[in-house]
């Protein structure tokens, strides 16, 4: 089975091998691997998307597993993703943050650097997917599925805090990797072999998801976006995808390899600040349709029980609202416990409460920006094209800021930019935990990521996609399963926390000493 | 009551000359001397993970020079010269930083040096002096 899987992984790498090739080889070759890869990876994404029918509409499994896990998180720690909300804001200012260890990495260092590599494609294309095909009414369940996620978020990062390896080097490594094999072994000595196979699984997952929706389905959607921008079919860069491709691996390939810090750096100044504008203007698009908006929230909570013309009933919207949600903050798909795992504490619990503002920032608030934007704006349409989820965006941001769509450019950008390095971050992890950690190892993984970079934007590779875009989703059953092990571990964790904090136990610094 | 002196310094030549004031100032008054360095760093800053990963390792090489190039070699050679000294390295805001220290260690008198920079230059990028004036609660004394 993983040989195949390697099969599937490397052939288009190797085909970019013969680069460059004139224009209809590369056609050739394009639609060659993909029908080569079809059965294989039809077969993949079917089984992992494999859904169940529910007054008439398909239910995809992954997503019931994600939020039944999500719901069950919430119900154990009761409430944790409200209760804890605004203790984690104090953890993120830095209230509890020691002087002696500054320096070291911060909580909102943790947070921001794991945001940067959820906030992006799926904030912007994939809502607009949901309001068009699901109608307003999505809006709603994609903000509960928000909410839930934050308690999924808070075991995988509260875990991934507190089984990270750390190296006599003083670095650190972190990741469901390490809480899969490490925590269940703790658990019981029957449990030890299900962990190991639970973390290959998950590290073997990493890796595609890594190659497809980290860095594939990123480039591919950034050129579309940008050949839309400068003119569609007519733009210059119509059909030089392959030159794209070839300038953002050279990118990618100065930062992961030739470790030009400087321009990660830049990034992940940048992202930040995009983001911000991207809701600022949101919100001035609502702002200039506030006459609007009281009925667009009507919509979006009527429309989530009534079924007007939407495909599927209620179901159909729920399905939409969740599926996005799922889709653009990662919860449970254990990610984002990767990034997290670097903060420096000692109660691993802390980084879980900080973990709780990832969903929200990005499903509650930004998600559910681009949605009132869609629906005030009234450019939802129900025929739209799923792939075409970016472009929608835009226009509706268009119709009332003209030249926001080279803003939104930029973004998507930049978004897909560091989506691209913190996923190449990931996949690395995941790809040392099996093959031991050397320069040839981490080189070969590296080389394949920016190969990838470049097929994921010069070729019409939709089979190869859909499959790599299933792996991220594959993810989340190695993942939530170990956690259901490990809960406990972490009520324990919670519980002593609780107690300290409630207690006034913890010790406070500067200002917030003096803060009540 | 003892009054303690800090000096803030860098690797420039200004902080050579704050380093000087003080020190003549503390043997003279036999007072107290902390000598302190901080390494620009904030907590708010935006990170890869990459640097998140290296950030403890890093931190300790940062802390490793700093005793070796910037602190010790001063602390060694003023307590030569017979005075009471202490060494102190952080990260952080240099200004608030220093102030923080000040707090810490019962501090009465701050002594800083200055670039000497324009005064534009001053007031587009700021200066370590400048802050530390706005916001320390001792006296301040900026050497030119």
């Amino acid at each position: 089975m993983i040989y195949t899987k390697w099969g599937a992984r490397l052939a288009p790498a190797i085909a970019l091998l013969g680069l460059p090739l004139p224009a209809w080889a590369q056609d050739g070759i394009d639609q060659r691997i993909d029908q080569a890869v079809k059965p294989f990876a039809d077969a993949v994404a079917g089984f992992i998307f494999s859904s169940f029918s529910v007054d008439g509409v398909q239910v995809p499994f992954v997503l019931v597993w994600l939020l039944c896990a999500a719901a069950i998180f919430t119900l154990y720690f009761k409430f944790i993703n409200l209760r804890a909300f605004r203790h984690g804001f104090q953890l993120v200012r830095g209230d509890y943050n020691d002087p002696l260890a500054a320096g070291e990495v911060t909580h909102f260092q943790a947070l921001a650097t794991a945001l940067s590599g959820t906030v992006g494609l799926g904030n912007i294309a994939g809502v607009a997917v949901a309001v068009s095909l699901g109608g307003p009414g999505a809006t709603f369940w994609m903000i509960l599925a928000g909410l839930l996620g934050m308690s999924s978020k808070f075991v995988e990062c509260t875990l991934g805090v507190k089984y990270r390896n750390e190296y006599t080097d003083g670095t650190v490594s972190g990741g469901p990797m390490y809480y899969l094999s490490k925590g269940l072994a703790e658990r019981s000595e029957k449990l030890r072999s299900l962990g190991k196979v639970l973390a290959v699984l998950f590290a073997i997952f990493c890796i595609g998801g890594s190659f497809g929706g980290g860095n594939m389905f990123q480039a591919n959607q950034s050129f579309k976006q940008l050949v839309a921008v400068t003119g569609g079919d007519a733009s210059w860069l119509a059909d030089k995808g392959w030159l794209f491709g070839v300038v953002i691996a050279t990118l990618v390939g100065l930062v992961i390899i030739g470790g030009i810090q400087g321009i990660a750096r830049v990034t992940s100044k940048i992202v930040p600040l995009m983001g911000v504008l991207y809701v600022t203007a949101g919100l001035t698009v609502i702002g200039m349709h506030l006459a609007d908006v009281p009925a667009a929230f009507a919509s979006v909570v009527s429309g989530a029980f009534t079924t007007q013309g939407i495909a599927g009933g209620v179901v159909g919207v729920l399905i939409q609202g969740f599926k996005r949600a799922a889709f653009s903050n990662e919860a449970g798909i254990g990610s984002a416990a990767i990034a997290h795992s670097a903060v420096r504490t000692n109660r691993p619990v802390t980084e879980g409460f900080v973990a709780l503002y990832e969903p929200f920032i990005d499903t509650v608030v930004v998600c559910t920006i681009t949605a009132l934007v869609i629906i005030v704006t009234g450019t939802w349409d129900p025929s739209v094209d799923p792939s075409q989820g970016v472009a929608l965006t835009s226009e509706a941001f268009e119709s009332t800021i003209s030249w926001f769509p080279w803003v939104l450019t930029v973004a998507v950008l930049l978004f897909a930019f560091s989506t691209m390095i913190s996923w190449s971050y990931y996949g690395l992890k995941a790809w040392t935990y099996l093959f031991g950690e050397s320069m040839v190892t981490d080189a070969a993984y590296k080389i394949l990521f920016l190969a990838f970079v470049v097929a994921g934007s010069s070729m019409q590779l939709g089979s190869v996609i859909d499959f790599s875009d299933a792996m991220i989703f594959a993810m989340a059953f190695p993942n939530v399963l170990g956690i259901y092990f490990l809960l406990p571990t972490v009520k324990r964790e919670l519980d002593e926390y609780w107690a300290d904090y409630k207690a006034g136990r913890l010790k406070k610094f500067g200002k917030a000493a003096h803060r009540h | 009551m003892s009054e303690v002196l800090l000096v803030g310094i860098d690797c420039s030549e200004c902080a050579e000359r704050a380093l000087d004031y003080a020190a003549d100032w503390a043997a003279a008054t036999q007072r107290q001397l902390v000598v302190a360095h901080v390494i620009q760093w904030s907590p708010f800053s935006f990170t890869t993970p990459q640097e998140n990963e290296e950030r403890h390792a890093r931190r300790e090489a940062e802390l490793d020079r700093a005793h070796r190039e910037v602190v010790d070699p001063v602390v060694n050679r003023l307590r030569e010269l017979g005075l009471n000294v202490r060494g102190v390295i952080r990260h952080g805001h240099p200004a608030e930083t220093l102030c923080d220290v000040a707090e810490e260690f019962g501090v009465t008198h701050i002594v800083v040096g200055k670039t000497g920079s324009s005064r534009i230059r001053a007031q587009l990028f700021g200066s370590v002096a400048h802050s530390l004036v706005q916001i320390s609660k001792q006296p301040v004394t900026v050497v030119p």
